[in-house]
């Protein structure tokens, strides 16, 4: 580097650090090479590598327990990687803490709020802890308040907010410092469906609005089609990563699901009579359908080749189904298993222990 | 300055909570009112109403006012530095320990605006003074201020050690047992400790309490002997506060 460029360079960072935003390095802005975190002899994640792109909507995706939120704590400097690296906006997430810190902003999965403040005292603490110039925090508060649509409410304490209002907050909130990357951890769980389009909303918004990155994890599938790019992540390793549209291509066309009283005949037919290879789901894993083993085909052209495939079975067919993959699809074509049957128990799980301990008045854990 | 940063911002908001809540701040003195002029009222009158104390004849709810006083700073230091577990519970120190602020200076604010909480408490009560036969000059005062501020600082200083090793509040019943009620009565707030066994008086000096209320009752009441001399025991609260504190800033930065 010429000494000229050098002195641009630094003059740039200068004028970030001045307008309260950590200078910007070139490339991505994640950057994630050989990522492991084990506890105790167990590998929560292994060996994961990926880059992010700037202002890219990037999604991890994958049933809880497959090492999403261990990630998201690494990346946010929270957990030290037993092996690996990642830098965050070229700094490293090992020993440039501070520096990474100021250039995130993240909402975790249970709110960080503090209930007996007020929605824009909330933002002015916040504000004071990223070092945001005194000047400019009432305007940012102002700002953030209205793209969340909390302006009327900023003055109530957030006690009184519903927990769609304060998930709302807390993405205002990460805001506050213009972070160069927005941490989302399940940033629509346990929130109704039209709040849940809300909060996506704002999320198209404030990329296009603060040039920001999103990084969310989710096991919605309906939701990661939001995502500029999806990381499917399971047991800890990521076993696919692309656009939601290349994935679903990657399927390979229609999924056919057939209902059928003998799996294991229809199975050797589908594969003797049209070379087919299908997955089956047993009944009992299913208690709410009607009875019959749910088998999986996916067929270059679904409407068209279910005629024949119904003439040629031999076996009693229940019932049929013919519908473009989903993510739900590429899950189950790449491991094996559905996201969904696992995610249900475990939020099921989760809403009682919440319930639980409101009902404790929040002194039990 | 700049690392202490957050320090000041964390003392700012448990200010702001601690005078928002009114019903809190004029709870935590109904327990040492009830200890003055009851148990102090009740307990003076069946002894005869005077208390011999190391040589000074003196009513007895006179001579336990500055023990209370003592008592009330122990309790508000240790209740607002248990807030880092409701924090915990309710998510905010999760906030706070994603900033880019240095763990140690969490902890300091925790201690700091505790100490500010508690020594408030403290200052509260001594509306009561004259009621417990206690005249208060503004020289007293004066000298009252930081010393409750430095009994309040050992205290939560204390408080934050335990809170940052507590996972949740049902441990507090625990702190409230085995450490609050013994720091309490070993303290000689109740009673003269000149005739205490040997055993009691060994706990007694291992009280850190003990040199908050000698030196608070040596202000106050100048005709009661003191059990140490004022700037022992200055210097030792001193001591035990500096000692607290990065023991205290050692645990929670270890623990999150």
């Amino acid at each position: 580097m010429s000494a000229p460029e050098k002195a641009g360079a630094a003059g740039a960072a200068q004028a970030a650090a001045a307008a309260g935003r950590p200078p910007v390095s070139d490339g991505p802005v994640i950057e994630v090479e050989h990522l492991t975190r084990k506890f105790n002899g167990f590998i929560a994640v292994d060996d994961v590598s990926f880059t992010v792109g700037r202002k890219e909507i990037f999604g991890f995706l994958g049933p809880n327990g497959a090492g999403k939120t261990t990630t998201i704590n690494m990346l946010c400097t929270l957990l030290k990687p037993t092996s690996g690296r990642a830098t965050l906006n070229g700094f490293d997430v090992a020993s440039q803490q501070d520096a990474v810190r100021q250039s995130i902003g993240i909402v975790f999965q249970d709110p960080t709020l503090d209930d007996q403040l007020t929605a824009r005292e909330n933002l002015q603490f916040h504000a004071m802890l990223y070092n945001v110039p005194p000047a400019e925090r009432e305007q940012r508060a102002r700002r953030v308040l209205e793209m969340v649509g909390l302006t009327d409410r900023a003055g109530d304490r957030v006690e009184a907010y519903s927990g769609g209002m304060k998930r709302r907050l807390e993405i205002a909130r990460g805001l506050m410092h213009y972070p160069h990357v927005l941490f989302l951890d399940e940033p629509t769980l346990g929130l109704d469906p039209q709040t849940r389009s809300a909060i996506w909303e704002h999320v198209h918004e404030l990329r296009a609005e603060y040039d920001i990155t999103v990084f969310l994890t989710t096991h919605y599938m309906e939701e990661a089609e939001n995502c500029d790019r999806i990381a499917i992540i399971d047991t800890g390793k990521i076993v696919a990563l692309d656009t939601p549209g290349t994935l679903k291509h990657g399927v390979g066309g229609d999924i056919i699901t057939l209902r059928s009283t003998d799996a294991v005949t229809t199975l050797a037919e589908l594969r003797e009579k049209f070379d087919l290879d299908a997955l089956v789901k047993p009944a009992s894993a299913d208690t709410s359908g009607p009875a019959g083993d749910r088998i999986y085909v996916e067929v270059p052209n679904g409407r068209t080749l279910l005629p024949q495939i119904l003439k040629g079975l031999t076996t009693e067919i229940l019932s049929v189904a013919v519908r473009e993959p989903t993510l739900d699809d590429v899950f189950l074509n790449l491991t094996g298993r559905q996201i969904r049957e696992e995610s249900v128990d475990k939020m099921d799980a989760m809403k009682a222990r919440v319930r639980r301990r409101r009902s404790q008045g929040g002194a039990g854990h | 300055m700049k690392r202490f940063r957050a320090v000041y911002i964390i003392w700012l908001r448990d200010l702001k909570r601690h005078f928002r809540d009114r019903a809190r701040i004029l709870g935590s003195l109904a327990t040492p009112i009830i200890f003055v002029f009851i148990l102090g009222q009740g307990l003076g009158s069946s002894i005869g109403g005077n208390l011999s104390a190391a040589g000074a004849s003196i009513d007895y709810k006179t001579f336990m006012f500055p023990g209370i006083l003592g008592m009330t700073v122990l309790f508000a230091g240790v209740f607002a530095s248990v807030s880092i577990v409701w924090d915990r519970e309710f998510g905010f120190l999760k906030e706070m320990l994603v900033a880019p602020v240095p763990s140690w200076s969490i902890a300091l604010g925790k201690v700091v605006s505790g100490a500010t909480i508690a020594s408030f408490q403290g200052c509260l009560m001594l509306v009561l003074a004259p009621f417990a036969g206690v005249s208060l000059s503004p020289l007293i005062i004066a000298e009252l201020i930081p010393t409750l501020f430095l009994v309040a600082f050992s205290m939560t200083g204390l408080g934050v050690l335990v809170a940052s090793r507590l996972k949740s509040m049902q441990g507090f019943q625990m702190i409230m047992n085995f450490i609050m009620m013994p720091m309490f009565f070993l303290s000689g707030a109740m009673f003269p400790l000149s005739n205490a066994p040997v055993w009691m008086d060994t706990l007694a000096k291992i009280d850190p309490l003990t040199y908050g209320v000698d030196a608070l009752r040596a202000i106050m009441l100048s005709d009661v002997p003191s059990r140490y001399a004022f700037t022992t025991d200055i210097g030792l609260l001193a001591l035990i506060s500096a000692g607290m504190l990065m023991i205290a800033i050692a645990t929670f930065s270890r623990q999150s």
